[in-house]
């Protein structure tokens, strides 16, 4: 069992200072086990925030998150984290980086490569495994960053807007192959991002965030039952419906914000 | 090496033929005079008089005597004492420079004790210490290893401190994500990722542990080729005198180039 449970979480950056800043109040959430939430919202909403919250980066001013009913204090390999810019490390070709999580797990050396190349396999990088993240191209970095992570198989992925650098091609095949990842995986995934359609095509549900200080505006449903194909759902007026009812819900909120928040 | 690429080599070094073409045109042509400017022939005969002027006991086996009285001669002796201060002298530095640069940028405390430390001694013109370190320290090589390690210290902190500062915060929280506890993540994610700064940080010192060697062996040693420059100059043994100065310009050329040879090595793996 590994689930997401937040409770009147507030984030104040810069508490003791002369502009403190109120970035997230009573955030309440439940992420239920193996369940794909998305969280949407214009810049500055804070739904990196809560993301860094849950997974142990940052301290919360108050309130409280557990995660399988255990309440989190620091980072740890339970919550695997996927970043917007990969943070793969530079100096560690492609299986090293994808190997470094299993090695901090003391999993001996013959077993760790055999996982780190099934994994490298499986984001379709085999062949690349002595290159270095300089050699690669944008998409090819964040499979490596997503096969590290999955490599030391946490119970939750958290996302950071993973395909926000990619351009409209390589996001698009990514999109999938981390939907028929995640189906064959299954996995409690908290996944950040701005483009509401990325949001409702991969969640369950999708979280829509207010502007600053981010709170939560509403959650809608995004599970589309009893199509045969993800090209039946993406045409599909339902879902063409959904994403423009969160799409309008979210430009509510950038306007909000204003252009200081642009 | 192949054909072509000694070709490649020797036209990428042509104007340095052309320089020294020049300056035995200049002296042969009479231009200057030989007592301001040797011509390049004499001061590499001079060179390699110094290379084979080794006085050794003849042993009577002859290429033992060779090889000794290789080692026993001018250039290699006083080159040996030279580089021997100048890599104990940088050895330390980096050693102590690398260690406080990282515990600076890592630990608050450290930083606000060394930072004005290092701020001051920052603009202070290193070969002045030189003076004071041949009173306190002595004539022999501990003088010119204080000198040239104090004034390889601080483009080395300021490297290894600006390196370890500069880490990408999503790469310290990668690894506390993956599991890599406090304390070792310094050794396994700060060290390597302030490699490229620390390294360009030992190749600016190179260069300064040079200046430093060559003029504090000038003011007073009794041996080293910054001694031989000063003592054959004094002596008006100008074609040794500058014999002098080719071997302490090519050292450091070799010294430079092994240098960025092992640096591009060591970072195969940074971006071009």
């Amino acid at each position: 069992m590994a689930d997401i449970v937040a409770r009147n979480v507030r984030k104040i950056y810069n508490p003791d200072k002369r502009y403190p800043v109120l970035a997230i109040d009573e955030v309440s959430l439940e992420v239920r086990e193996n369940e794909f939430v998305a969280i949407v919202g214009p810049s500055g909403c804070g739904k990196s925030t809560l993301l860094y919250m849950v997974a142990g980066f940052l301290d919360l001013t108050a309130g409280e998150i557990k995660v399988n009913g255990k309440p989190v204090e620091a980072p740890g390999p339970d919550r695997g984290i996927v970043f917007q810019h990969f943070a793969l490390f530079p100096w560690k070709t492609v299986l090293r980086n994808v190997t470094y999580g299993l090695e901090e797990q003391k999993i001996p050396k013959a077993e760790r490569e055999k996982i780190a190349r099934k994994h490298i396999d499986m984001v379709k990088l085999t062949g690349f495994e002595h290159h270095y993240p300089s050699q690669l191209s944008g998409g090819m970095k964040q499979r490596v960053a997503i096969a590290r992570t999955l490599a030391f198989d946490p119970e939750v992925l958290l996302m950071d807007e993973p395909f926000g650098a990619l351009d409209a091609q390589t996001r698009g095949v990514m999109q999938e192959e981390l939907l028929s990842i995640w189906s064959k995986r299954k996995k409690t995934v908290l996944f950040v991002t701005h483009d509401v359609r990325e949001a409702v095509y991969l969640a369950d549900r999708v979280v829509i965030m207010t502007a600053r200080p981010g709170r939560i505006k509403e959650i809608v449903d995004t599970k589309f039952a009893g199509y045969k194909s993800t090209e039946e759902v993406l045409e599909s007026a339902a879902f063409a419906q959904k994403t423009h009812q969160i799409w309008k819900s979210v430009r509510e909120e950038v306007d909000k914000a204003g252009p200081l928040d642009g | 090496m192949t054909v072509r690429s000694t070709i490649v080599v020797l036209w990428r070094y042509a104007p340095i033929f052309i320089l020294l073409a020049a300056w035995q045109m200049a002296s042969e042509l009479k231009f200057v005079p030989d007592s301001l400017l040797p011509s390049f022939f004499d001061v590499v005969h001079r060179w390699l008089e110094f290379l084979a002027d080794g006085e050794i006991a003849k042993s009577g086996t002859f290429l033992w005597d060779a090889v000794r009285s290789f080692f026993a001669s001018t250039v290699v002796t006083n080159t040996a004492a030279s580089m021997w201060r100048g890599m104990v002298g940088l050895g330390l530095s980096i050693i102590l420079g690398v260690t406080l640069g990282i515990a600076m940028a890592w630990f608050q405390k450290l930083r606000d004790f060394f930072e004005p430390i290092v701020m001051i001694s920052y603009p202070i013109p290193k070969p002045a210490l030189i003076p004071i370190f041949i009173i306190w320290l002595g004539l022999g090589h501990i003088s010119k290893i204080a000198v040239i390690f104090a004034g390889c210290l601080i483009p080395i902190v300021i490297s290894a401190f600006n390196g370890a500062r500069g880490v990408d915060r999503y790469l310290i929280w990668s690894a506390r994500n993956m599991g890599t506890r406090e304390g070792k993540l310094l050794w396994r994610v700060v060290v390597p990722a302030s490699l490229p700064d620390i390294l360009s940080g030992i190749r600016m010192a190179l260069a300064i542990s040079f200046i430093l060697l060559v003029s504090s062996e000038m003011l007073a040693a009794k041996s080293g080729l910054g001694f031989l420059i000063f003592f054959l100059g004094e002596s008006g043994e100008y074609a040794g005198m500058f014999a002098a100065v080719l071997t302490i310009t090519l050292l450091g050329f070799f010294a430079d180039r092994a240098y960025l040879t092992i640096m591009r090595r060591i970072l195969i793996w940074r971006e071009e």
